[in-house]
């Protein structure tokens, strides 16, 4: 039985070969050199066969072509929100790219940078509180923080160098109380609110505006990570359902 | 108290007016995003599962509150949301890891140089791809490819602040008492969600750190603080 499969095989392959044809019509001036969107294969910027690109889009295929403008941007926490003071300059911020931010910008009429705009605006929430106190405004201004920075350098620091700096190697954390470490990532526990609460009312000892001595609490929003949790990746819990 | 100072203190008073409500880590914080699907609500960045890794996370659109709008809230296919990494100290974005909705997937681009750096930008479709579902409020689908992990879905705000009482402290309507003490504060992101990505890279994949911008700046003395690079999130909207 296997012989006579193999014969009948063999003559099915030889009387097909009595059908192939040679037609002498593939010289070169026929080889398709225009890209169009119904020769049959890929070319030009199609993404798949005729598709895409110029083209038609692709059904099922995913395309990915086109161009983006940038609408929203975030370094460090808080930063757009706490020290641009104005809508007109909150927009602003975050369509210039940070590696301009020290430049000249118009802002709501005027042309400063944006640290003039910050440091303006520092020294604007203290006076708040000189009003408040009863005090001259004009003697009520920012200390220098626990970090050693000035009002000048603390708001070019915001404002030219807007960004998460992240160490690859040792901890990555906003600012460590216990160990001074700071500026090299922000992790998920870090109270960066209390922190940069304290960068801008604490002074070189931190506790400036500490809500004692008569003076208002300023350097904590009395807030915690309360019930939160972390663990192994993706990190973020999961989210909350019940109303 | 002079007068320049006064005016000074009463214009203050009324731009904090003005921005009340849009005022937070960065969640709805100009009037342009606000509640829009580019609308950034925070960044972190951390050691990862191991110190050769960095964790890099986005939330957007937040913030959610739970059960409908959390199940309905999606990503916009017509927006990307990237990390910018810049590994020199300029500033400007040496490699870009770009995420983007397709269908039920959100499609992770790097990281890879830019096609160009600044505000307009598109999509390096010749770097290595990672994949992901999608997640929904019940799941965690994650990839792994070439040592990169990724996420992409709903999840509980990690922000903590009592947004209530900075409006009024910021406007001096509380002053001068300021912030409440912790038994009385309350945390507004508390039972909150945003939409998340997330990232865990091999150090290795972003380049060697440059000398902390603190130290480079002459803010710090030489050594106090360690290499890092400077990492910052955009979201870009098909144009």
């Amino acid at each position: 039985m296997k012989t006579y499969k193999i014969k009948v095989l063999l003559m099915a392959i030889c009387t097909s070969l009595l059908f192939v044809q040679c037609v002498d019509d593939d010289d070169n001036a026929n080889v398709i050199n225009e890209a169009t969107c119904d020769d049959g294969i890929q070319n030009a910027d199609e993404i798949a066969i005729d598709c895409g690109g110029t083209c038609e889009p692709c059904e099922g295929a995913v395309d990915f072509s086109g161009n983006y403008s940038q609408e929203d941007s975030m370094g460090r926490p808080g930063v757009n929100t706490v020290f641009s003071g104005t809508d007109a300059v909150k927009n602003l911020y975050n369509r210039v790219a940070p590696s301009l931010r020290a430049t000249l910008q118009t802002q709501d009429g005027q042309t400063q940078t944006f640290q003039v705009t910050f440091q303006n605006l520092l020294e604007a929430y203290h006076d708040v509180y000189a009003v408040a106190l009863g005090l001259d405004p004009a003697l009520v201004n920012y200390q220098a923080n626990i970090l050693g920075l000035d009002a000048t350098q603390f708001t070019a620091l915001l404002a030219n160098f807007d960004a998460l700096q992240v160490a690859p190697n040792g901890q990555t954390v906003y600012y460590d109380q216990a160990t001074g470490v700071a500026l090299t990532g922000r992790a998920l526990e870090d109270d960066v609110i209390d922190i940069s609460l304290t960068l801008m009312f604490g002074g070189a000892d931190g506790v400036r505006f500490n809500g004692e001595n008569q003076t208002p609490q300023l350097t904590t929003d009395g807030v915690s990570i309360g019930t939160r949790t972390y663990s192994g990746f993706p990190y973020l819990e999961a989210p909350i359902l019940m109303n | 108290m002079k007068k320049t100072k006064l005016f000074a203190v009463i214009g203050v008073l009324g731009l904090a007016c003005l921005s009340v409500f849009l005022i937070s880590a960065d969640h709805m914080e100009a009037p342009d995003v606000a509640s829009t699907s580019t609308d950034i609500a925070d960044f972190f960045a951390f050691e990862g599962s191991t110190p050769e890794n960095t964790v890099l996370v986005a939330t957007v659109q937040g913030p959610l509150a739970p059960m409908e709008q959390t199940i309905n809230a999606q990503f916009d296919e017509d927006v990307i949301i990237t990390f910018n990494i810049d590994n020199t100290g300029d500033f400007v974005e040496d490699l870009v890891i770009q995420a983007v909705k397709r269908g039920d997937s959100m499609y992770f681009f790097g990281p890879v140089a830019p096609i160009q750096t600044g505000l307009e930008t598109s999509i390096v479709t010749t770097a290595t791809r990672t994949v992901v579902k999608i997640s929904d409020v019940d799941s965690a689908e994650t990839t792994i490819n070439n040592g990169m992990q990724v996420y992409a879905g709903p999840r509980r705000d990690p922000f903590y602040f009592d947004f209530n009482r900075f409006n009024l402290v910021a406007d001096g309507a509380v002053a001068p008492e300021g912030f409440l003490p912790p038994e009385e504060a309350n945390d507004f992101f508390e039972d909150l969600n945003v939409l998340a990505i997330v990232v865990e890279v091999p150090n290795s994949m972003l380049g060697t750190a440059p000398t902390h911008v603190g130290v480079d700046q002459g803010f710090f003395a030489p050594g106090a603080l360690p290499d890092a690079y400077n990492i910052w999130i955009t979201t870009s909207r098909k144009q």
